[in-house]
């Protein structure tokens, strides 16, 4: 993390362009750009500017905004909720339809659905999910009218609109990600069929699907949910474009917002809060595998 | 480090056909192979080919013709007073340019992006790996750095590198290049780390051979298949990522017809006028697609062992 850290200070601080002359404005005169750059204590060498942001950082301050000229701290809170709510969507629906579509797949191997499978996932991996987007937008808001088309709406407005909105957006990045998942799981699933203690299981009796669920996935387990873990990379990307398509003011809007407008305090600290989410989520999978799988100890 | 580089360039070709004698007649006949070969050179075709193919300047407006459906008629009044009649097979854009010599130029940025981000990413992923991988004591500082970068999301990671320098194809190159390098370094280093345990390695080294001579003639060979691979996943996922900057706006200028930008500026009408999302859309999905493709089929068939490893 550190590692992280000092890199997202340094790549945006080798920035060409001068944020102080930007903050200054068009007509800003030479004494005014300089005004603002101490101000904003540009002026000092840049191990001294590192020291400083990292002790900001641990105070909890990211700096302030240059553009929207709010506190990014603030900023990004009033962005957490849609993103949040989202992403969680996504991955619940997600890990809903992948793993039983993987599942399903491994067991009936070489079948229609095996196939179906597999040729899904491979569309999943290649098509944007911009393309996915407007797809969607255009059967079920444009055609047939279901749904709203784009906007968020807060869950304190009402769980109703709130849900409804976030299924298009849901729905695009889910696909994406049931791609990835369905297939590890297959993967991972087939494995583990051709087990010595499956055979046990069958040979005792037990039906097909308890040996599916019990033996099975059971300890199938460990490379899916290392998987959901990776997957957070894509859909932390896949956030950022969905968010712009439907017009979801979240993080990922936030951050297209800032890079368009330079406003680097605040590409840092998403870009930085986006890191440490990925990181702690792959801690956590790493923990849950001495749950899944009592042999691993740590 | 340049020693090291230079023979290695050269031997990458003249090994590569030897040790898969058996493996490059089976890439043939590998179906994915073959569609994803062939689709992408329909591609690549039509991409250099695009003004023989009835496409006209892509940055030529139209006032008169703006948001046409696929497959309308406009006339064009020349400077001198003739007129031009032509056929818009997908319709045209908010602008009335013809969105079929967009997407038709369009193909080109994605295949330049493309196939340099995979040249570019493999070569110094291959350096890097190859250098981490032998020299112990590069390691561990090279691979801390490279779990640095992996932390941060590729997409996000490429957004704000292009928000450093000034839009255009070369920040956008390098700015996807970057994220791919330390999975390729992985990759590699992986592969070095168990081929210097071989006994032709440790023979090697007791003949006295210098350090780049042995990495050259001994461990590099052994990547260049899983390197392969590897580069057709890392040029599926860069023209993904190229699109998905520019559909941002944060990639290439959007006067340059790319399918990222053709899609963005089809947005605001997109509920009316879905044609232009809709075609660059596609040829996106089936280009990428057949990347897929030509890399699933080729690690199967280069080595069916590396299943596991990618």
């Amino acid at each position: 993390m550190a590692v992280v850290t000092t890199m997202v200070f340094l790549l945006l601080r080798l920035t060409t362009g001068d944020p102080a002359a930007i903050i200054a404005g068009d007509n800003a005169t030479a004494q005014d750009v300089a005004a603002v750059r101490a101000k904003l204590g540009l002026d000092r060498p840049i191990p001294q500017q590192f020291g400083i942001w990292l002790g900001n950082i641990a105070r909890g301050d990211l700096g302030e905004s240059f553009f929207f000229k709010k506190k990014v701290s603030a900023l990004i809170l009033d962005r957490v909720e849609p993103t949040v709510s989202l992403a969680t969507c996504t991955v619940v629906l997600a890990v809903m339809l992948a793993v039983p579509l993987g599942v399903a797949a491994a067991y009936r191997r070489g079948s229609w659905i095996d196939r179906l499978a597999m040729g899904m996932s491979v569309l999943g991996f290649s098509v944007p999910a911009f393309v996915i987007a407007y797809t969607l937008i255009y059967l079920f808001a444009v055609q047939f009218a279901w749904l709203p088309v784009q906007g968020y709406q807060r869950i304190s407005q009402g769980f109703g609109g709130f849900i409804e909105r976030l299924i298009l957006p849901s729905a695009t990045l889910a696909l994406i990600q049931v791609a990835l998942i369905a297939r590890i799981t297959r993967g991972s699933v087939l494995e583990v069929l051709n087990a010595d203690y499956v055979r046990t299981a069958r040979a005792k009796g037990l039906a097909d699907r308890w040996v599916l669920v019990r033996h099975v996935l059971r300890n199938a387990a460990v490379p899916i949910v290392t998987v959901i873990g990776l997957g957070v990379a894509v859909l932390i990307g896949g956030v950022v474009v969905t968010e712009s398509v439907f017009s979801i003011p979240g993080l990922g809007r936030l951050t297209v917002d800032a890079v368009l407008a330079r406003d680097y305090p605040t590409v840092q600290a998403v870009v930085l809060l986006f890191s440490l989410v990925y990181v702690l989520i792959n801690l956590v999978v790493d923990l849950t595998y001495t749950v899944l799988d009592p042999r691993i100890r740590y | 480090m340049k020693a090291v580089a230079k023979p290695a360039s050269i031997d990458v070709f003249a090994e590569e056909a030897q040790p898969q004698f058996g493996a490059g007649h089976r890439a043939t006949r590998n179906t994915s192979v073959l569609i994803g070969t062939v689709t992408l050179a329909i591609i690549v075709v039509v991409g250099v080919l695009a003004p023989y193919l009835g496409a006209t300047d892509p940055a030529q407006i139209n006032p008169a013709a703006r948001n046409r459906t696929p497959g309308t008629e406009s006339t064009i009044r020349n400077a001198d007073g003739s007129e031009t009649h032509r056929t818009h097979w997908m319709g045209t854009d908010s602008l009335g340019r013809d969105v079929y010599s967009r997407v038709l130029y369009g193909a080109r940025v994605s295949l330049v992006v493309g196939v340099s981000v995979a040249v570019m990413s493999a070569a110094a992923g291959l350096l890097i790996g190859l250098l981490a991988g032998y020299l112990r004591w590069l390691d561990g500082f090279v691979m801390r750095i490279m779990d640095g970068l992996m932390a941060i999301p590729a997409i996000l990671l490429a957004i704000a590198l292009v928000s450093l320098a000034s839009a255009g194809l070369r920040t956008v190159i390098v700015a996807i290049v970057i994220p791919e390098i330390p999975r390729v370094v992985r990759l590699v280093r992986s592969v070095v780390l168990s081929i210097r345990e071989e006994p032709y390695v440790e023979a090697a080294v007791a003949l006295g051979s210098p350090t780049p001579a042995l990495l050259a003639r001994h461990v590099l060979p052994n990547t260049v298949a899983p390197l392969i691979v590897q580069a057709t996943f890392v040029c599926a996922s860069a023209i993904l990522v190229e699109a998905i900057l520019s559909f941002l706006g944060i990639g290439i200028p959007p006067q340059i017809p790319t399918w990222g930008n053709i899609m963005a500026e089809g947005r605001t009408l997109f509920r009316i006028f879905p044609h232009n999302i809709l075609f660059p859309g596609v040829f996106l999905a089936v280009t990428v697609l057949a990347v897929n493709m030509l890399g699933d089929g080729l690690r199967d068939s280069l080595d069916p062992r590396m299943r596991k490893r990618l």
